[in-house]
C-alpha cells in the first residue's frame, strides 16, 4: 500500500530531518510511529498524506509514484486516506455533526444516506449530546474525538493519526484505540504517531521508531 | 473511490443505538456567509456598481438629449429672405411659403411675422424696434415630414427661382457639430465606464484575496477530506457570486433610486425658469425604462465580473495551498 525507498526530507536549505527512510506499510496493517519530540513524526505523516513531497527518494502510495501526481490525482488519493492532526482542524462555523460528515459531503452523498452512520459514530466517541455544538465551545478532548470521527467516518484505506489520545483521559483513550482496532479489522491500515508508551503497550503492533531522522522498525 | 466493507457498521452501539430515525439536518454552507472580509467585498462591489451606474446613466441621458435635439433640428428647414433693392420682401416671402407648401415632404411652412422677428432680435437690439427702418431678413420655418429624404439642391434652386435673395439652411453643419460633441461625450463616458470596470476587477481581486486568506483554514480542511480544487472553487465561486449580486443590487439599486429621485426633482421644478433651462439642456432628465434595464444588466454583469475575478484569484490561491 505504501512504499518508501531512500526517502529524505529537508525544509528549504536546512539539514535533512528525515534520512534514508526505507519501509513498507502493508494493507490491513497496524503500526505505531513513535520517537522523541522533533524526531520528524509529523513530517513523516505529512509525507504519507501528500502534504509534503520528499526532497529525494521514492514514495509510492496505492501503487502510484507520488512525484508524478497532479493536483486532482492527489485529491483522489486523499479520499482514500483519513488523517487526525494535533490541531484538529475543525471548521468553526459547522456543527460537530457537519464536521464529521464533511468527507461524505464533498463526494456528493445525500445527507439521508449517511445521517445514521454519523450519529452512531458520534455516540460511540462520546459526542452524542454534542452533535449540534460548534467547535469553539467544545473542550480539547471533544475536538479531538470529533477530528478522529471525521477521519474514520468514510472508512479510509489508510488512517494516519498524530497523537490521537493526547487530550483525553485514559479510559477514553482506550475506547478510541478500540475504534482504531475495529477500523483496522475492517481492512484499514492504521498508523498512529504517539509518545504514549501506555497506549502502545495496550496493543501488540508493529512499531516504527524515528530517531535522529532515521527509522527503526520493530515487528 | 474504493471503500472498505461499506455494509458493515463501523461501530456497534448495542443498546445505545437510537431507536427512532434521525431527523434531517439543515446543512451549513461550506463557506460561511457572514464574515468581515465578505462584508468588505460587498461594500467594494456596491460602491463600484454605483459609480459605474452613475456613469452609464449620465451617458444615456446625454445621448438621449443629444438625439432629441438632433431630431428636433433635423426636422426643420430655415429659409432666410434678405431684402433686395427692387423686390417686395413680403411678396417674396408669400411666394416662397406657397412654393414650400406644394413641395412634397414639407408638412408645413410658416413665415415669422414682423413682430416675431423683432422679438427674436429684441435681446440684441432692445425693445420698441421697428423692422421697417432696418434691412432685417425674414425667416420662414418649414417642417419636414419625418423620414423624408428631401432633395435639398432641387428645393434650393426652386426657391432661388422664386426669390433670388433667399438662402436655405437645413442645419446640417450644426447637427454635425452636435453629433461630434455628443459622440465625444458618450465616448468619454464609455472610457470612464471602462476604467471603473477595470478598477472593479482590481479592487475585487484584492478583496477576494483578503477573503480567501481569511478562509484559508477552510480550504485546508477541504483538502484534508479529499475535496479537489474544482469542488472547492465551485463552492467559493457560488459564495463570491452571491456576494457580488448583493453588492450589485445595493449599488445598482441606489443609482436607480437616485435617477428616479432626480426625475421627480426635475418634475417639481418644471415650469420654473431653472427647470426650463435644465429641460432645454438635458431634456426631460429622465431615464427611459430601457435605461433602467441597462443599469440592472450592468449590476448583474459586475456581479459576474466579481465572481470571475474571484475564481481567477481563487485558483491562484489554491495553487499556493498544498
Amino acid at each position: 500500500m505504501v512504499r518508501f525507498e531512500n526517502v529524505g526530507l529537508r525544509y528549504g536549505l536546512g539539514p535533512e530531518i528525515l534520512r534514508d527512510l526505507n519501509f513498507l506499510i502493508p494493507a490491513h496493517s497496524f503500526q505505531f510511529l513513535t520517537g522523541p519530540s522533533g524526531a520528524g513524526k509529523t513530517s513523516l505523516l505529512k509525507l504519507l498524506f501528500l502534504s509534503l513531497r520528499p526532497t529525494r527518494g521514492l514514495v509510492n502510495l496505492f501503487g502510484r509514484d507520488v512525484s508524478l501526481l497532479g493536483k486532482n490525482e492527489v485529491a483522489d488519493l486523499r479520499k482514500r486516506i483519513g488523517i487526525v492532526l494535533q490541531d484538529f482542524r475543525l471548521l468553526d462555523h459547522m456543527t460537530t455533526y457537519e464536521n464529521v460528515s464533511l468527507p461524505f459531503r464533498v463526494i456528493g452523498r445525500d445527507e439521508s444516506s449517511y445521517r445514521k452512520e454519523v450519529i452512531d459514530l458520534l455516540k460511540w466517541v462520546g459526542l452524542g449530546d454534542r452533535m449540534d455544538a460548534l467547535p469553539p465551545i467544545l473542550s480539547g478532548g471533544e475536538k479531538q474525538r470529533a477530528a478522529i470521527a471525521r477521519a474514520v467516518i468514510s472508512r479510509p484505506q489508510l488512517l494516519l493519526a498524530d497523537e490521537p489520545t493526547g487530550n483525553v483521559d485514559p479510559t477514553l483513550g482506550r475506547r478510541l484505540l478500540r475504534l482504531f482496532i475495529e477500523l483496522n479489522k475492517t481492512g484499514t491500515a492504521v498508523v498512529i504517531a504517539t509518545h504514549d508508551i501506555t497506549l502502545m503497550d495496550q496493543y501488540e503492533a508493529r512499531r516504527l521508531v524515528l530517531h535522529q531522522g532515521r527509522l527503526h522498525i520493530y515487528e | 473511490m474504493s471503500r472498505i466493507d461499506d455494509h458493515v457498521p463501523l461501530v456497534d452501539l448495542g443498546d445505545e443505538r437510537p431507536q427512532v430515525a434521525a431527523r434531517a439536518r439543515i446543512q451549513s454552507p461550506i463557506v460561511p456567509r457572514a464574515s468581515i472580509s465578505g462584508r468588505a467585498l460587498v461594500a467594494v462591489v456596491a460602491i463600484m456598481t454605483f459609480l459605474a451606474s452613475m456613469t452609464t446613466g449620465a451617458v444615456l441621458l446625454i445621448s438621449a438629449s443629444a438625439s432629441e435635439w438632433q431630431s428636433d433640428v433635423a426636422s426643420e428647414i430655415t429659409i432666410q429672405v434678405r431684402p433686395q433693392a427692387g423686390r417686395n420682401l413680403d411678396k417674396d416671402v408669400a411666394a416662397i411659403v406657397d412654393a414650400m407648401r406644394t413641395q412634397p415632404g414639407i408638412v408645413d411652412a410658416r413665415p415669422f411675422s414682423k413682430q416675431e422677428s423683432s422679438q427674436l432680435l429684441e435681446p440684441w437690439l432692445g425693445s420698441g424696434l421697428s423692422l421697417d427702418d432696418l434691412p432685417v431678413p425674414r425667416v420662414i420655418v418649414a417642417r419636414v415630414s419625418p423620414g423624408t429624404a428631401l432633395d435639398l439642391a432641387a428645393l434650393r434652386s426652386r426657391i432661388l427661382g422664386v426669390a433670388p435673395s433667399a438662402s436655405v439652411d437645413d442645419h446640417r453643419a450644426w447637427i454635425e457639430r452636435m453629433r461630434s460633441m455628443s459622440g465625444a461625450t458618450v465616448a468619454a463616458g464609455l472610457g470612464i465606464l471602462a476604467l471603473v470596470i477595470v478598477a472593479t476587477i482590481i479592487s475585487v481581486s484584492f478583496a477576494t484575496r483578503g477573503a480567501m486568506a481569511a478562509n484559508r483554514p477552510i480550504v485546508e480542511v477541504l483538502h484534508f477530506v479529499g475535496a479537489g480544487d474544482r469542488y472547492i472553487a465551485d463552492r467559493f465561486f457560488r459564495h463570491f457570486l452571491l456576494l457580488g449580486l448583493e453588492g450589485g443590487l445595493i449599488g445598482g439599486g441606489a443609482a436607480m433610486l437616485l435617477f428616479g429621485f432626480s426625475e421627480s426633482i426635475a418634475g417639481w421644478f418644471s415650469g420654473t425658469p431653472v427647470g426650463d433651462q435644465f429641460a432645454a439642456l438635458l431634456g426631460t432628465f429622465s431615464l427611459r425604462p430601457s435605461g433602467y434595464l441597462v443599469l440592472a444588466v450592468q449590476a448583474v454583469m459586475i456581479a459576474a465580473i466579481t465572481a470571475w475575478a474571484s475564481r481567477r484569484t481563487l485558483f491562484a490561491t489554491l495553487d499556493d495551498i498544498e
